[in-house]
């Protein structure tokens, strides 16, 4: 075996990394501040409007705030796994992108370049396998802290997870059903050539949606972070960018959630009667990725929505909800798709 | 030495590390972070032998599922470490004694055992999700089907436990 690196694959890949955890970052960012607007609105205020225009330099004033706080390390913690605990949960928010098809591919001179990271066939998994490895940065966090209300904070939040994490499973084993792939470009050029995998799976799509709101701690699952009964959940003992780490992991992964729905239900990059323009592949791409991300914020948008109309659940409530609704219906569904599948291939 | 190699040296260095931070490490919660290490560099194992199916739902399973539980259980019970009770001292001897038996088995199965030649990594297709797949539920059915029986009684007794 000998050394041979294609090093324009490198480079390209290196870019394409950078490019993904920075606009990743970057929606991140301005969701806190969509997330002030749409809540103003909603409540019939005006929102932040100082920093900037419409206030649009106000993430900025927030990011610096945080990081010149005074950082506050609890004496009886365990210092390592308190640092650990908001790393993790930053670096569990950003792997996900990885499987992503951002785009159609873009042609620069004779090379073709892929906007998917790495186009494994084993894409949505390794979602599945990130999701599950998410609520270490929150025990961690919890644990490490050396506070009770932390601690079963901590615990509600894994168990809401964990909990959380079967239905959805469970919903994209129907809609692998039917797609007959595990990978995510796969899925969107059938949904590019075929209809859109949310006509063929309407309830799957609906316990998907609600899964991907308990997953990311969202309104009305925010249960690891209420406050009236635990005095600010299991970052309660963060302060300084530490905190921010943890409340910035929550908004890439509402992100990350959004982008996923888009490109499983709603047809990722590709839009209705996009072949039929007549235009060339670059321009097509082009116009894919905004179509791609103009779904991603309505769903972003619809996290917000969610947030501030609809009152918190309680804890035996949530847990009632994911094992004796979304279960069941995830196996009906599951079900019921399996039989029409064997149904049209082999005919009574 | 290819690229191949210094993967797989990197990947067995943090593997063996882990392994032994986890029965080193006085904090228990350190020991399950450890062996959390350790089932991640395994599963980069698998991805080299082009197992990818194997590799996420060892990640899913495993580092997901299971060490999630052991730490549940841990960060419940090592609330008081300093009240812990020590451990007896025939106790580590019984330990120490019954590790060594096991040891001298091992030795004495593999002196005897002929292995059969390493086969290049990466060059066979089976670990792929299709393939798998397909070899499962052709060939293996029967004891397929009869594992996932095993996981049903299981799931039951557990119902059954958590009821009373």
């Amino acid at each position: 075996m000998d050394f041979t690196i294609d090093w324009y694959f490198l480079i390209e890949k290196l870019l394409l990394i950078s490019a993904v955890l920075g606009i990743s970052l970057l929606v991140a960012m301005y969701s806190t501040w969509g997330e002030r607007k749409v809540a103003a609105w909603i409540q019939d205020r005006r929102g932040p409007n100082r920093a900037g225009i419409f206030g649009l330099l106000q993430p900025l004033a927030d990011g610096g705030k945080l990081f010149f706080k005074e950082e506050i390390i609890p004496s009886h913690a365990n210092r390592f796994l308190f640092v650990l605990g908001p790393s993790l949960a930053m670096l569990t928010a950003c792997l996900t992108s990885a499987v992503i098809p951002w785009g159609d591919s873009l042609t620069i001179g004779d090379r073709i370049v892929s906007l998917q990271i790495a186009d494994i066939n084993i894409g949505v998994l390794w979602i599945m396998a990130v999701v599950g490895m998410g609520v270490y940065g929150i025990m961690i966090g919890g644990w490490a802290s050396n506070n009770k209300f932390s601690l079963l904070a901590a615990c509600r939040g894994a168990s809401q997870v964990i909990s959380y994490e079967l239905p959805m499973g469970l919903a994209l084993i129907a809609l692998f059903m039917l797609s007959g792939s595990l990978s995510l470009k796969d899925i969107v050029e059938q949904q590019r050539e075929g209809v859109w995998y949310i006509v063929l799976q309407p309830i799957g799509f609906l316990i998907f949606l609600i899964c991907a709101f308990a997953e990311c701690n969202r309104t009305p699952f925010d249960l690891p972070e209420a406050e009236n009964e635990l005095n600010g959940g299991y970052h309660l003992e963060y302060s300084s960018m530490k905190l921010g780490f943890y409340l910035f992991a929550e908004y890439i992964n509402m992100f990350i959630s959004s982008v996923l729905m888009a490109t499983l239900y709603f047809g990722g990059y590709a839009f209705p009667y996009m072949d039929s323009l007549g235009l060339d592949g670059n321009m097509l791409t082009i116009l894919g990725i905004v179509a791609l991300f103009i779904k991603t914020f309505f769903f972003i948008f619809v996290f917000m929505w969610v947030r501030w109309t609809i009152p918190r659940f309680r804890y035996d409530q949530l847990m009632k909800l994911g094992w004796k609704i979304l279960i069941p219906l995830a196996l009906l569904n599951m079900l019921v798709t399996g039989a029409v599948v064997l149904f049209r291939q082999y005919g009574i | 030495m290819g690229i191949d190699m210094i993967i797989f040296t990197v990947l067995s260095a943090i593997a063996i590390a882990a392994a032994l931070g986890v029965i080193l490490s006085k904090n228990p919660v350190n020991s399950v972070l450890c062996m959390i290490t350790c089932f991640v560099a395994i599963a980069g194992h698998y991805i080299m032998l082009n197992a990818q199916f194997l590799f996420v739902v060892h990640l899913i399973v495993y580092t997901g599922a299971i060490m999630v539980l052991f730490l549940f259980v841990l960060m419940m019970m090592n609330l008081n470490a300093d009240i812990e009770p020590q451990k007896r001292n025939w106790l580590k001897y019984a330990g120490a004694i019954s590790g060594g038996a096991l040891l001298l088995v091992l030795v004495a199965a593999l002196r005897d055992a002929s292995l059969p030649a390493i086969q290049e990594g990466g060059k066979t297709d089976i670990g792929l999700v299709s393939n798998l797949g397909k070899t499962l539920f052709t060939s293996y059915v029967v004891p397929f089907e009869l594992s996932s029986v095993l996981f049903l009684s299981a799931m039951v007794g557990a119902v059954v436990i958590g009821k009373k």
